[in-house]
């Protein structure tokens, strides 16, 4: 009877290990709050990981955008990317977020309860790429503005206006095309952009603001007056400050469309760049767009940024300060030390933010940028990605799943309905069709459902909402096994062996069946573990799980209460089976 | 002791013919119909857009459509799901998928924008739900898709070589393939989507009809073992008789899992729940007449030593059949 004891106790360990595996433990979370700070909340809840489409959240693949050209060493290329990603994600304070690499050129995010696609698909894809660059003032756009006006002419741009009629700026491709000739970032960065100011109700600065309402009434009327009649200086009126010009928003598609020409380019001051700033509204139908032309050699780039976080000025509105390491102070004093009175422009993907400020002495290791009529969080964005550092390669969203947190209660409530249901269905067939043997099945069916949730605890599986599936469907065929087994003891009593012998037999003569038909399963599982993406993953990984517990309750528990009931009753004549 | 088909003795296999018929009458039409008009893929396969959004009422399909069109996302297919306060809105036409790839929640946030326009900002309406994927991302995953299927097919195979003798593994892959077109016959008759939840519905279908040829074949071999004197045509008759009882409780069973998951599962397993169901009918038929007819053929064509031990062809089980008899069948079954 040692046998049957060390069965029990066998089981009984199993049973404790499994309750143990699922019991509420108090796990820990560190979240970032609003101001900024890091804290640790303690929940107390099952192991039990659950899926994004469980608890609503959101799943991106990101790939090396390649098409502003073609980026050496990618491998190299994503494994830095995936740091800056992650130190992305890390700092966005949201508990249990996955970032990993996939093959060789993909890098996925889950990020659990985030649903803001917009926001974190700006977040991850933002290049952040910081450079200080001082404005011209050497009015070297008006030196050769004749000449690309004439270039204009004599090629015949000005009449090739394919789908940028300046009188309806069509106002999503017209301004990401934009913004994609002058960034080095990718397109969908650029549609990102259009996006934020969209939703941001557009970046105005008040100071740009008041000047250029002043320059566009100026600016109208010197069109009118035809001071500047040539196809591309007509477009482009002089700022305020030196290096300073206005396009009216509608014409910055043409502007730059001429501008992507080659030979225009070729035109442009050597050791100049042209950059666009931030569109402001001068009135409801009037937006100018500022335009900048600024030394290409930027005076300090974002490489030594070492800090950056949101603030509030009283004058300057929502501000981003930033701290640069001692290296970056030092040159950061010297090259603006050498350009006292001239103004910087602070340029952030290719795009000038605010308006560039005049240096009125040596900088040190501090500066701001200002965001004024930027809410809160693009603030607290753009402070972030600046501390997580610039991307090394341009990254674009190439998958992009998001679930509603409410979708997935109504998910797992539709699970655990769809549960019971079934179990209840499968367990009314068992009892009625084989009565005692089955209530044993039944028992036993209880403890494959406890060992299949604490093998998942234990092997930190995911549960998914077709795991669920796959759970209320492995009830189904985890009773295979009994039946197979009771179908034979059935036979074998038929043929009149005594009731243990048939019991035995039955298990005998039923174990090929069950091994082989439980190989059959998960090796088909396996395969769908292979291709599946996360949810179906969870599914293989549940069927996986619930065919190993399956075996150890239909065959070795079942077998044991046998064994416990033929002792119990000394050799009895008769089984409910 | 309450029993069902308890010791039965059919001859399943005679009705081959018949149910050759019926499963061509079944398989044919939906293979030209998938032939002709091809399947509608999931955003998951072919790359594209795809929104869940809930309304507090049910809106207009047509206001919503037109919204959309105004907004420039044209073609669009807009369907309620489940309730009609509930609409799923796919932009997976070429165009939307070639303006996915410049940004991959462009489309998304057009579709959000147009909405948001015409019913108001959330909580006017509630985005569920979205899938975007690009282009690649979705050629990828139809490879993948596909290699899964083949490579259960080899694993399997290869698997049953091992434990069985090939000629039984091979009936069980053809058997497993009839079970496979069936399943893709009554995807298109259902105007399923094939996503990746169904070619899931459909691989763990492959595992569980295998499964049930497996459970025939094993009792096949353990009884060929012990009546050394039976025909095959016998002992395949006896093996499925045998596991009769086991056959309907177990699918008995699954089934209504299953018949619990489509009803209550939500609209997400729904699809999965129907193929399976499908699959477990599918595989039991193709247990009982694909697999052992197969097998039958096979042997005909490909003999081992059978002579010794009584032939292919049928004999009754009830009666002992004199050897006449039995010449007259096998000439019968090798005339059809």
């Amino acid at each position: 009877m040692a046998t049957i004891r060390n069965r029990v106790i066998l089981i009984l360990v199993l049973i404790g290990v499994s309750v143990w595996a699922l019991f509420p433990r108090n796990v820990s979370i560190r979240q970032l709050n609003q101001s900024g700070v890091w804290y640790d909340t303690t929940e107390r809840h099952v192991p039990l990981k659950k899926g994004l489409d469980l608890q609503g959240g959101m799943y991106l693949a990101l790939e090396v955008d390649e098409s502003k050209g073609a980026v050496a060493n990618k491998p190299e290329a994503i494994d830095r990317a995936l740091k800056v990603v992650r130190n992305r994600i890390d700092q966005l304070g949201v508990a249990e977020t996955d970032v990993r690499k996939v093959g060789t050129d993909r890098i996925t995010v889950e990020l659990p309860g985030v649903t803001d696609q917009q926001r974190a698909e700006q977040l991850v894809e933002k290049s952040a790429f910081l450079e200080f660059q001082i404005t011209d003032k050497t009015n070297a756009l008006d030196k050769v503005m004749p000449r690309i006006d004439q270039i204009v002419r004599s090629k015949g741009y000005d009449k090739a206006t394919p789908g940028a009629s300046p009188a309806s700026p069509g106002a999503d491709t017209t301004k990401s095309a934009i913004s994609s000739l002058f960034t080095p970032s990718d397109s969908a960065k650029a549609k990102a952009d259009t996006g934020k100011a969209k939703g941001a109700a557009a970046t105005k600065g008040a100071a740009k603001n008041d000047t250029s309402t002043a320059k566009s009434d100026t600016s109208d009327t010197g069109i009118l007056s035809g001071a500047n009649n040539g196809p591309f200086s007509r477009l482009i009126q002089p700022g305020q400050i030196p290096g300073e010009y206005f396009v009216s928003t509608s014409d910055v598609p043409t502007v730059s469309r001429y501008l992507a020409y080659p030979d225009v380019a070729a035109a442009l001051p050597p050791g100049k760049m042209l950059l666009w700033g931030t569109t402001s509204d001068v009135s409801a139908d009037n937006k100018v767009t500022p335009l900048y032309v600024v030394d290409s050699k930027p005076i300090i780039t974002g490489e030594y940024l070492t800090d950056a976080k949101p603030a509030t000025d009283p004058v300057e509105g929502n501000i981003v300060q930033f701290t640069l390491n001692s290296e970056g102070g030092r040159r950061f004093r010297q090259e603006t030390g050498k350009h006292v009175n001239d103004y910087m422009a602070i340029v952030l993907d290719g795009k000038v933010m605010g308006r560039p400020p005049v240096i009125e002495s040596a900088i040190g290791t501090r500066g701001q940028i200002t965001m004024r009529g930027q809410p809160l969080q693009a603030v607290q964005d753009l402070a972030l990605v600046l501390r997580a550092g610039a991307l090394p390669v341009p990254l674009k969203v190439v998958d992009s799943r998001t679930i509603g947190a409410t979708l997935g209660k109504d998910s797992i409530h539709d699970g655990i309905k769809a549960g019971i249901l079934g179990v209840a269905l499968v367990v009314l067939i068992m009892l009625g069709y084989y009565r005692f043997s089955g209530f044993l099945a039944v028992i036993a069916l209880g403890l494959y459902v406890l060992f299949t949730l604490a093998l998942l605890a234990g092997l930190d599986a995911t549960l998914t909402l077709p795991g669920i599936a796959g759970m209320v469907l492995s009830v189904g065929i985890a009773v295979d096994a009994n039946v197979l087994i009771f179908e034979r003891i059935r036979e074998e009593m038929a043929r009149g062996k005594t009731v243990r012998a048939s019991i035995d037999e039955g298990f005998r003569h039923a174990m090929s069946a069950i091994v082989d038909s439980n190989v059959s399963t998960a090796l088909t599982a396996a395969v769908l573990y292979w291709i599946g993406t996360g949810p179906v993953k969870g599914f293989a990984v549940t069927l996986i799980c619930g065919i190993a517990a399956s075996m150890v309750s239909a065959i070795f528990v079942v077998r044991t209460f046998y064994l416990l009931w033929l002792n119990r009753t000394r050799g009895a004549r008769q089984l409910s089976i | 002791m309450l029993r069902i088909l308890h010791d039965t003795k059919i001859d399943f296999i005679r009705l081959w013919k018949i149910t050759t018929i019926v499963t061509l009458l079944f398989m044919v039409p939906g293979i030209i119909a998938i032939a002709i008009s091809g399947y509608h893929y999931s955003v998951e396969f072919t790359g594209g857009t795809l929104m869940q959004v809930s309304f507090p009422k049910a809106p207009d399909v047509g206001d919503v459509r037109s919204t959309l069109d105004a907004a420039g996302i044209k073609g669009a297919e807009i369907q309620t799901f489940g309730t009609d306060t509930v609409l799923v809105i796919r932009a997976q036409d070429p165009r939307s998928v070639a303006q996915q790839t410049r940004g991959a929640e462009s489309v998304a946030g057009d579709i959000t924008g147009a909405l948001t326009k015409k019913y108001g900002p959330p909580p006017a309406f509630r985005v569920d739900r979205t899938e975007a994927v690009g282009p690649k991302v979705g050629g990828e995953l139809r490879q993948k898709a596909f290699y899964a299927v083949l490579l259960s097919f080899v694993i399997t195979l290869i698997y049953l070589a091992w434990r069985f003798e090939w000629r039984f593994g091979l009936a069980a892959v053809i058997a497993t393939a009839h079970d496979i077109l069936g399943t893709l016959a009554f995807i298109k008759y259902l105007h399923l989507e094939i996503s990746l939840i169904v070619v899931g519905g459909v691989l763990t279908m492959i595992g569980y009809s295998l499964n049930d040829t497996i459970i025939i074949f094993d009792r096949v071999r353990e009884d060929l073992r012990k009546r050394r004197k039976e025909s095959l045509y016998d002992t395949l008759n006896r093996g499925v008789n045998e596991t009769l009882p086991r056959s309907v409780l177990t699918h008995t069973t699954v089934f209504a899992c299953l018949t619990a998951l489509a009803l209550l599962g939500g609209e997400v397993i729904r699809p999965f729940a129907l193929v399976m169901m499908f699959g477990v009918v599918t595989g039991t038929f193709s247990s009982i007449y694909v697999a052992p007819v197969i097998l039958l053929w096979i042997e005909r064509k490909w003999p081992r030593a059978v002579g010794e031990r009584g032939g292919v062809g049928p004999r009754s089980m009830r009666d002992t059949p004199s050897s006449t008899q039995q010449q007259q069948r096998r000439k019968a079954a090798g005339e059809s």
